[in-house]
């Protein structure tokens, strides 16, 4: 099974991104049991309250998980890359099933037990503890159940902003369009939701039957194995300050990443965090801004008219002079360009160009009538992206492009389920799986030269990280960059081997 | 020890309209009448669950308003219409209740437990860890007295305490309440739609008819009554 080779080859990784896994969900369950219990029994106690409260719940729990990041990420103190916007998050999910079960618990409850409760002399609190939730314990549990299953499957979520867990290794697989880290991501989780599913169903039950006070004593224990699990995983997750890489969610960025970071760790002989894999450039840039990423590789044409909005320019110079003011306006320093353009690509399948004798884009409009083209979500928006393109060559597709993800798109090219794609232009699979990029011949594409990016602020805690950075300024060509994306996505090799490979060489 | 002087309540519409009476120390008073007459509200106005519109409900001397509700519900005990037992608790915990409440150090509260279940003639040792719902219906009733007597309060009241009991049962349990009432003799006001328990076990017994007492005497002066009401209560039970 290469999965388990896999996990044996990455056995301490595995071990902390299934505690951060573990810490996220338990975290955001706490606080969502501390603050979802009370908001239940309110709910219960003022239906006028409770029947708003609940449908404001379900309205929170039908945003989808990334939107719900979104939404977060530029808030403070809640918001942000990392684990707190995944614990606002599942909070947030975890609410409804809370409350809702809660409420419903007490309301539930023999009018005649209330009675005689009140009729002992017991105060409202009295009743409320030794009476109402002891008898709405089941459905609470039951309640709790669901929020941390779906809290697991968040948390998988959520490694797009960078929280960590088991997610990193699914982001990782889907971006090297590999099923095996793929699959040693998604197994532990979704064996993770079944222990939390089985453990927590199994306490429920020890409630529901009361007189077993052996099995009630096997839930209580199975309680506190939550809650040591919980405390060691915790234990296990670092917290120590260090410098943080980010890079966004394809495999020529994690590459990018892991060489930055290793640099960082070689050269400036710090200790670095790896937020690779984050969900695209909104989120990597917003990281940057606020220091949550200190460090991450952008490309300048990509900075010049996604982040900055500025008019595209063809002119590689000025819009590394743009991008340098305008990134230090916003307190974060451009250094040197790694050496590569990484401009987009438009490919077709080698035996489609060879057949056409196809090999510039200006030939490209002739076909496009009968072909149909998939492109990533950014480059469908981007100015300098489709709708550009599509005016300078006058092209027209049978039907209107398909939105793929950038991890799916050229295995959906070499499969023949589309004849057209933008890719990159130094994406290892072109050669691998014999694809073909047509010449830019009116010169349409921007400059996308590579080009390291940190936050000034840690930059001026940490001198040494600039000259760190400097010693990769020009090293990395485009050969040398699609070689080492063909290692990870045609070879299936660890990104982080490959960076090390590179930066051996450059001794 | 109860009094109820010129007492009315309402619920939108009259429950209880000028009621007075007087239950003494010691003494058994049933209170009769059909279903929706009005005699549960009249308990709950005792231990203070309601608070009446005019008039005033004196216990012990002093009227129910100036009374702590939670001290004065814990001196009085409480058997409810369907028992009302806390299912998540054991036997024990159950019939403890009120002691805990008022804070009795555990032995206290289990010797307690240990002698009211042998009061109600339950057997402790195989009782006490029982949960409610591994009792017969007539256990979970003794269980209910046991409670209601479990802090030893001066006054009892009892909504149809035997009401949902099979007739050979409640026989029974007629015995054992006069039996335990000799042996503690508390202050008793209970409610019943049967005339027959009413004789069985009253001092004496007030009639509610629409919210209103038309009669409140003893069991010889009431078989003598003339009103036609109490007179259909009367002989309603004399087939049997």
């Amino acid at each position: 099974m290469p999965v388990v080779a896999f996990w044996r080859a990455h056995a301490s990784e595995l071990g902390e991104l299934l505690a951060q896994h573990v810490v996220l969900v338990l975290a955001s369950t706490l606080v969502a049991v501390a603050v979802g219990v009370p908001l239940g029994v309110l709910a219960a106690r003022r239906p006028r309250i409770g029947g708003p409260l609940t449908a404001l719940a379900g309205i929170v729990q039908t945003i989808p998980s990334l939107a719900l990041f979104g939404f977060l990420l530029p808030l403070p103190f809640i918001g942000g890359i990392g684990a707190r916007t995944a614990v606002t998050a599942l909070i947030l999910y975890a609410l409804l099933p809370i409350v809702r079960t809660t409420s419903a618990g007490l309301r539930s409850i023999d009018r005649a037990i209330l009675e005689a409760a009140d009729a002992m002399g017991m105060t409202p609190r009295q009743r409320l503890v030794q009476v109402e939730l002891p008898l709405a314990l089941p459905a609470i549990v039951a309640g709790i159940r669901v929020a941390t299953v779906v809290g697991v499957g968040t948390v998988t979520i959520a490694a797009a902003i960078g929280a960590g867990g088991l997610g990193e290794y699914i982001y990782r697989g889907l971006s090297m369009v590999d099923a095996t880290v793929i699959l040693a991501g998604a197994i532990p989780a979704a064996g993770l939701a079944l222990a939390a599913d089985g453990l927590l169903l199994f306490v429920e039950r020890a409630l529901t039957a009361r007189r077993r006070t052996g099995v009630r004593k096997a839930a209580a224990a199975a309680v506190a194995v939550i809650a040591v699990a919980g405390v060691g995983a915790f234990a296990l997750v670092p917290r120590e300050a260090r410098v943080v890489v980010g890079s966004k969610n394809f495999t020529e960025q994690v590459i990018l990443g892991e060489i930055v970071a290793q640099a960082i760790e070689r050269y400036a002989a710090l200790p670095v965090d790896r937020r690779l894999n984050l969900g695209g450039t909104f989120i990597c840039d917003r990281a940057l801004r606020a220091g949550e990423v200190d460090v991450y590789v952008e490309y300048s044409g990509t900075a010049l008219t996604a982040v900055f909005r500025e008019p595209v320019s063809r002119d590689p110079a000025h819009v590394l002079e743009v991008t340098r003011r305008r990134y230090a306006d916003g307190g974060v320093t451009q250094r040197r360009p790694l050496g590569f353009d990484n401009t987009f690509a438009i490919l077709v399948r080698g035996r489609d160009a060879r057949a056409l004798g196809l090999t510039r884009l200006s030939q490209l409009p002739a076909h496009a009538p009968a072909w149909r083209a998939a492109f990533g979500y950014e480059f469908l928006e981007r100015e300098d992206g489709y709708p550009g393109l599509a005016a300078a060559y006058g092209l027209r597709f049978r039907e209107p492009p398909r939105v793929m993800d950038l991890t799916l798109i050229y295995r959906a090219l070499a499969d023949g389920k589309v004849d057209v794609v933008a890719g990159d232009a130094t994406a290892g699979l072109i050669a691998a799986l014999d694809l073909v990029a047509l010449v830019d011949d009116r010169r349409y594409f921007p400059p996308y030269d590579a080009i390291p990016l940190v936050h000034t602020a840690t930059l001026l805690r940490y001198p040494q990280l600039g000259s760190a950075l400097d010693r990769l300024a020009g090293r990395i060509d485009a050969d040398a960059m699609r070689r080492m994306n063909l290692e990870v996505d045609g070879r299936r090799r660890d990104p982080s081997d490959v960076a090390r490979e590179f930066l051996d060489t450059l001794r | 020890m109860i009094t109820f002087d010129d007492v009315s309540f309402a619920r939108g519409t009259p429950v209880l309209t000028n009621l007075s009476f007087t239950v003494e120390r010691g003494e058994t008073l049933a209170l009769v009448g059909r279903s929706g007459a009005g005699k549960s509200t009249a308990l709950k106005l005792v231990n203070r669950l309601l608070d009446p519109q005019s008039g005033r409900v004196i216990v012990d001397g002093r009227e129910t308003h100036v009374w702590d509700p939670f001290a004065l519900r814990r001196r009085t005990g409480y058997v409810l219409q369907e028992v009302g037992l806390f299912p998540h608790m054991s036997v024990a915990r159950n019939v403890g209740v009120v002691p805990a409440l008022e804070g009795w150090p555990q032995a206290r509260i289990d010797a307690r437990v240990r002698e009211l279940l042998s009061l109600v003639a339950l057997d402790a040792d195989e009782f006490s860890s029982r949960m409610p719902d591994e009792l017969s219906g007539g256990q979970r009733q003794r269980v209910g007295v046991a409670r209601a007597l479990a802090a030893d309060p001066p006054v009892l009241l009892m909504d149809e305490p035997f009401g949902a009991l099979d007739p050979v049962t409640r026989v029974e349990l007629h015995r054992e309440f006069r039996r335990i009432q000799a042996a503690v003799g508390k202050t008793v006001l209970f409610v019943t739609h049967d005339m027959r328990e009413a004789f069985a076990l009253a001092d004496r017994i007030g009639v509610l008819d629409g919210g209103r007492l038309i009669a409140c005497s003893t069991p010889t002066a009431l078989r003598g009554s003339r009103d036609p009401f109490v007179r259909l209560l009367i002989d309603s039970m004399e087939p049997v």
